[in-house]
């Protein structure tokens, strides 16, 4: 379903994705798990054409990312790390703009609306303002609108961020369940170890732009001789705390945790 | 078509949704209005201009169109990180049909809060020398509120951090208020300031303004108009082409 190839992504002197190479089969859910800054959002926003890579190729169901982004952007659904909905509309039509930007026929779009807000139990609040939103219920409105037009492939960039446990542990039975009602690859990113084994098919662990290490969680376990998931992934990436510079988005990060938007 | 329809709709719901932000909006062209209007008033009578309130009311409109524009241009660097610009940009429609949407969208919230501030202006003693004036005017204000819209997306897509904020407040949105001619007439000017003053798109604005309102025109309505057409058209162009290039 995804096929990436020798790809390299650099920004002035910094490599962040340096010559990363995976597969992901249909139907599966797979985790990118690494530190903070080890490549894992570059990777997803280069899979959503929203980066050029410098080289390598990008494969969405057998289509060039780079040389067919229309095509691909119909097959993918994506949940960004920072909030993409609107929090002055409500959360129907949040759901209502995105069935237009992808071509969903009016008709279909109502049922499937209804029928995603149901399954995120968002049905009572759909004529609600996003901003009157928990932190949760936002993330889950993201999801279930990007699958509205029932994509092939379903990107999750740190879908669990700043949850509590309680809206974790539910979103990932959600996410594990979504393959039966939908049939969607799941691709997602995460640093938490707990949470990559217990959800998904296979993991790719990623360091300073490079994987280190892919396969099932007791694969892991097993090429580095340990008996726990964290134990494989200190074994592979070391114990150092990385040093990393503020890009621009994290100061606006810093300022939108002030004004809690 | 339906694409752009919805993103215009879109800023329009915001727009009128936001209260709060109507009325705080109406502050700074008020200030203008009531501080400079009535304080300035008497001096330009004893100068032989006429009416102070007369001559700058078209100005003020001119400014709130300006501010109104810029901010939501300003409020996009925001929407490209936290907000609803990177759900539309990773959307299978096509870069132009989302600039357009936006663009079209701010600038109908522009030509809104003009028209809000055009009333206020009324109230405040302003008279149109002919009511049938008045939609040829507006013709003009859309034109200006698409010039600036299509600027703001421009810079939009263009600046990467917050700080950039203050160098366009400083740097663009202040010196086209105060070069337009909104608050001063444009005769008898030292020649530097009039020639900057002939580089500022919002002058050929308020001028076209003023000209169909009250009248006076420094450079007449037709050249307004055919400027500010000219001017609209490239700054879409710019704009489109600033906003194809995002990289979130």
């Amino acid at each position: 379903m995804i096929r990436v190839q020798h790809v390299v992504k650099t920004f002035g002197k910094v490599t962040a994705v340096n010559d990363v190479s995976f597969d992901v089969r249909a139907g599966e859910i797979f985790a990118f798990l690494g530190p903070n800054g080890a490549g894992k959002t570059t990777t997803i926003k280069m899979l959503t054409t929203l980066l050029r890579p410098a080289t390598g190729s990008l494969e969405l169901d057998g289509l060039d990312v780079t040389t067919h982004p229309m095509e691909v952007r119909k097959r993918f659904g994506v949940v960004f790390q920072d909030p993409s909905l609107d929090s002055e509309l409500t959360a129907w039509e949040n759901m209502d703009i995105h069935g237009v930007l992808y071509h969903v026929p009016r008709h279909a779009r109502r049922a499937r609306c209804e029928v995603l807000l149901r399954m995120f139990e968002l049905w009572d609040r759909r004529d609600d303002l996003v901003k009157t939103f928990s932190g949760g219920m936002k993330r889950r409105l993201e999801i279930a609108r990007g699958l509205l037009h029932t994509p092939k492939v379903l990107f999750l960039d740190e879908p669990t961020l700043g949850l509590d446990p309680q809206s974790r542990n539910q979103m990932w039975t959600r996410v594990r369940n979504l393959r039966g009602s939908e049939g969607v690859t799941v691709f997602l990113t995460t640093h938490y170890m707990d949470e990559a084994d217990r959800v998904a098919d296979r993991i790719a662990v990623i360091d300073h732009g490079r994987i280190v290490a892919t396969g099932s969680s007791a694969e892991l376990k097993q090429q580095t001789g340990t008996d726990s998931l964290e134990a494989a992934f200190l074994a592979l990436t070391g114990t150092t705390i990385r040093a990393e510079s503020a890009t621009a988005a994290d100061q606006m990060r810093q300022v939108a945790r002030v004004w809690r938007r | 078509m339906a694409v752009v329809f919805v993103l215009w709709l879109r800023e329009l719901k915001k727009y009128l949704r936001s209260r709060v932000q109507i009325v705080a909006s109406l502050g700074t062209p008020l200030m203008y209005l009531g501080v400079l209007g009535f304080g300035l008033g008497p001096v330009f009578q004893r100068a032989g201009e006429g009416n102070y309130l007369q001559f700058m009311a078209p100005g003020v409109i001119g400014m709130t169109l300006l501010f109104t524009a810029m901010f939501s241009g300003i409020a996009m660097l925001w929407d490209r990180q936290f907000g609803f610009l990177k759900e539309t940009l990773v959307a299978p429609v096509p870069r132009l049909a989302i600039m357009i949407g936006r663009t079209l969208g701010g600038a109908t919230v522009a030509v809104l809060q003009g028209a809000l501030i055009f009333v206020v202006t009324l109230i405040a003693g302003f008279r149109p020398v002919s009511l049938l004036a008045v939609p040829l005017a507006f013709l003009v204000i859309a034109l200006i509120a698409v010039i600036f819209s299509a600027l703001a997306t421009a810079i939009g897509s263009s600046i990467k951090e917050m700080q950039g904020f203050q160098m366009v407040m400083n740097f663009l949105v202040l010196p086209t208020f105060f070069l337009s001619g909104a608050i001063y007439p444009l005769e008898g000017l030292p020649r530097v300031l009039g020639a900057l003053t002939r580089l500022d798109p919002l002058t050929y604005g308020v001028d076209g303004v003023r000209g169909l309102l009250i009248g006076r025109t420094h450079f007449g309505v037709v050249l307004d108009v055919a400027v500010l057409v000219g001017v609209g058209v490239l700054f879409v162009v710019f704009g489109a082409w600033r906003f194809s290039k995002i990289e979130a």
